[in-house]
């Protein structure tokens, strides 16, 4: 028997009440909310329960809306995988523009290790107890985070680029 | 292409030739013993650099006009073939690549992403490699052909050819490379 997504929910409710909420089917995917504080458990209930056994971390990354209210300006989100029925879920967690911090889930998933260094050298989100959390694709000496909305996609030093060329509409020619 | 036709002899400079001697200057000797034989380094990092193994494969072959040898190694090479993208991560391997060559030394920087970051036009792609290093010879295109690898081959060699012994010295070069923060 297939896991069932109302069982997933019906688990994860029963153990962890209102820090996980906003369960929804999202192509194909069930997709819920986990309270930011509350993810190392919630991950290693996934992981380690009998029946829900998401043993694989598909990937983890980070989301930026500048227009969301400030407590919900940032997002990470993991992908899991339940290799043995084959289920997948998404897993969002908002956290607080002021200061974007969540706990490393690398003690749980080794794999977490580069992709929560990668989430923080584009969207600077402090990953709590990680064991080398620098930038990772980036040069060192970068002060921005770039895939946050307010910095510019382009380089500034640029000469000889049109953006009318670029699909850009603002004339610096 | 350049008109110049395939010879298998370098042409002698011009000079005064009598019998049993042949009187030229010194720096045009210099410069035709260098112009025909440019150890290539190839410092390729995306599509243009297949494009330039196309070049030296014995189809164009580059060897035709003295580069048989790559040199894999900066120390023994004339010539920095820069060929692709180059993040600004990149760019001070870069920078040390060029300063481990011996000079002299001359920089081809080919297609529109070494020239000018191309369609890159990001935070994280140096826009054009002219910001951290001296270039010789630019060679557009996305990617250029093999032939057009070989023309801005054959226009360095030109401009080697009559390079004046003492350029390397010059204080206008020192303010070059001054320009560059490179000693």
């Amino acid at each position: 028997m297939a896991l069932e997504n109302p069982v997933i929910q019906q688990a994860l409710t029963d153990s962890f009440g209102s820090a996980v909420s906003d369960f929804q089917q999202i192509h194909d995917i069930l997709t819920f909310e986990v309270a930011a504080d509350s993810i190392s458990e919630v991950m290693l209930f996934l992981r380690d329960d009998a029946t829900l056994r998401f043993n694989f971390l598909t990937t983890l990354c980070g989301m930026h809306f500048p227009d969301a209210s400030t407590d919900r300006q940032f997002a990470v989100v993991y992908h899991m995988h339940n290799w043995i029925d084959n289920v997948r879920i998404r897993i969002k967690c908002y956290l607080n523009a002021k200061n974007p911090q969540i706990d490393t889930v690398s003690s749980i998933f080794l794999s977490a290790n580069w992709q929560e260094r990668e989430t923080y050298d584009f969207f600077g989100i402090i990953f709590k107890g990680h064991p080398q959390l620098k930038r990772i694709l980036n040069m060192d000496e970068m002060v921005s985070f770039p895939m946050r909305k307010e910095f510019p996609l382009e380089d500034g030093g640029r000469t000889d680029k049109d953006d009318r060329f670029f699909g850009r509409t603002t004339d610096n020619c | 292409m350049s008109d110049s036709k395939i010879i298998t002899n370098a042409e002698a400079p011009e000079g005064y030739s009598g019998e049993g001697f042949f009187a030229t200057k010194l720096s045009d000797v210099v410069g035709m013993a260098r112009a025909n034989s440019l150890w290539p380094l190839p410092f390729a990092t995306s599509c243009c650099g297949i494009e330039f193994m196309a070049t030296m494969a014995s189809h164009y072959d580059v060897a035709r006009f003295g580069s048989e040898r790559m040199s894999f190694s900066p120390r023994q090479a004339d010539m920095l073939l820069v060929m692709g993208t180059i993040a600004k991560k990149m760019a001070p391997i870069l920078r040390q690549v060029y300063e481990q060559m011996a000079e002299p030394r001359w920089v081809i920087s080919v297609g529109a992403c070494a020239c000018s970051g191309g369609i890159f036009d990001t935070y994280s792609v140096l826009q054009g490699i002219d910001k951290v290093i001296p270039v010789d010879v630019y060679v557009p295109g996305c990617p250029p052909r093999p032939e057009q690898i070989l023309d801005g081959i054959m226009r360095l060699q030109d401009m080697v050819r009559t390079e004046s012994v003492r350029r390397r010295s010059s204080p206008e070069y020192t303010e070059l490379l001054a320009s560059y923060n490179i000693k």
